[in-house]
């Protein structure tokens, strides 16, 4: 039976992964290459960077680091952050990455996602949306979260899943950094409207979440940092407590 | 000098993986990702990835004057089918109503929406994603060393169905059975992706790597025994 995974994301800037503490302060969480073979070892099911850097000086750092981790951890490796373009995309695959995340320039661009698409396979293009409650309904944000779209999320994900994308990574940007679990309505009301897989992203502060967001956000992976980065708890442990919870897992 | 082992690039995606992850488990053999008809008619080794859409795969193969020199591999030495290369082995992919290299008697279908529920009735995405267990149901050098049910990564929309079940070396569930691994004389061929396994994946690119076609039946026949 397919495993739901689970898939410890790496915030990187200037080479080092970082983890926002309340969304301001970035708190040093180690070398990538060395957190990137822990969690391997530890039967991460997938891996993913999200380039956090601020200027372009220090862009290439991301290529040479996935270059790095991809010469000896083999497991499914998606790098998000600052794509703009198909030469982007093309770029993070040469360093070995076998999936980019696309988020602000879908947004501004959504022929990128289909153009993507048609050039490399829906099966390595990731659409990252971040959205926020507004009302009755959930909002598309860009920018880290800051700029508001007008755009209704689940329209959206309904819309980047005709274009091509072959996942999403869905982040509540109400609940990123609260560790009060993972927004379950969207997760499930997104993840129900659409036929891709669905990664639930932002929130999660124990166990449980992991697996509530599978469960009843219907999301088919999940996706967690600080949990994992400051030990609070072993990507190996969360997974037996998942298997706990009748979720199929690979141990 | 010819390669030990040429990873066919016919421009369907990223082999950036697959060199690497062959790299990794043969660190003494000289691995090559090539285009060129005469690098890989006289590699050793020849695996076959690929990515995309078959109609797509299909016209790259020939847009590079590729039909030849992969039939000719597949028939003459270790040949290792992954993903989008398994499936174009066979006859015909309902991907775009395609007819393919038609090594192997069979053809390639989509998951059928209508049987895509679990047992509890939940909707099943495609692509089937994910870490899945493979069942073994024939002993084959490539999987020496591999536990029966082993999961493996996968990422496709399609599958094969082999006109004959003595190609079949393996299959999965989703939901239903659904053949993952076929093999005959010196092809093997798997629709998930060992370069992204782990483990389970190096474990079956290290026994292709080393793996001698034949080697089996001669010497068998040299000792007269009878091969079960």
């Amino acid at each position: 039976m397919l495993a739901k995974r689970i898939i410890p994301c790496l915030d990187v800037t200037d080479g080092r992964v970082v983890k926002g503490v309340n969304f301001v302060e970035l708190k040093d969480a180690g070398d990538p290459v060395e957190i990137a073979r822990r969690y391997n070892e530890a039967g991460a099911d997938e891996l993913t960077f999200l380039d956090i850097t601020a200027t372009s000086d220090n862009r290439d750092l991301i290529l040479h680091i996935i270059e790095a981790v991809a010469s000896e951890v083999f497991i499914p490796l998606t790098v998000g952050g600052g794509v703009r373009t198909v030469a982007d995309v093309q770029r993070l695959l040469n360093a070995g990455a076998d999936k980019v995340g696309i988020n602000t320039s879908a947004v501004l661009n959504p022929q990128l996602v289909k153009d993507a698409a048609d050039r490399y396979g829906s099966q390595c293009i990731v659409v990252a949306i971040d959205s926020k409650r507004v009302g009755d309904h959930w909002e598309v944000f860009t920018h880290g979260g800051r700029t508001a779209t007008g755009l209704d999320a689940v329209e959206w994900a309904k819309k980047m899943a005709q274009l091509g994308a072959g996942e999403l990574l869905l982040t509540s940007m109400d609940r990123d950094g609260t560790k009060s679990g993972f927004d379950l309505e969207l997760t499930r009301a997104i993840s129900d409207a659409v036929d891709i897989p669905i990664i639930a992203s932002g929130g999660v502060g124990n166990l449980q979440h992991l697996v509530d967001g599978i469960r009843e956000g219907h999301a088919d992976a999940v996706l967690a940092a600080s949990i994992f980065h400051f030990g609070e708890y072993g990507v190996d442990e969360a997974k037996r407590y998942m298997k706990q919870h009748g979720i199929e897992v690979r141990l | 000098m010819s390669a030990d082992i040429a990873v066919v690039d016919y421009g369907m995606g990223n082999l950036r993986s697959v060199s690497k992850a062959i790299e990794h488990v043969a660190p003494a053999m000289t691995v090559v990702v090539t285009s060129d008809p005469a690098v890989i008619a006289q590699a050793g080794r020849v695996v076959f990835p690929g990515q995309g859409a078959a109609p797509d795969c299909m016209r790259e193969i020939d847009a590079r004057g590729l039909r030849q020199v992969i039939i000719d591999a597949a028939h003459s030495k270790p040949f290792l089918g992954i993903c989008m290369g398994m499936q174009v082995l066979f006859e015909h992919s309902e991907e775009g109503d395609t007819t393919c290299l038609g090594l192997l008697p069979g053809t390639v279908q989509r998951f059928p929406a209508e049987a895509m529920f679990d047992a509890e009735g939940n909707k099943l995405k495609v692509p089937h994603m994910g870490w899945n267990n493979v069942h073994q149901t024939a002993a084959h050098p490539l999987w020496a060393g591999i536990e029966e049910g082993e999961r493996f990564y996968f990422v496709h929309s399609y599958f094969v169905q082999p006109d004959s079940p003595d190609l079949i070396a393996g299959f999965s569930h989703y939901p239903f059975p659904f053949t993952c691994a076929v093999a005959t004389g010196n092809i093997f061929a798997v629709q998930f992706h060992p370069e992204k396994s782990q483990n389970a994946g190096m474990a079956l690119l290290g026994n292709f790597v080393t793996w001698n076609p034949g080697e089996g039946e001669a010497a068998c026949d040299m000792s007269g025994a009878a091969c079960a």
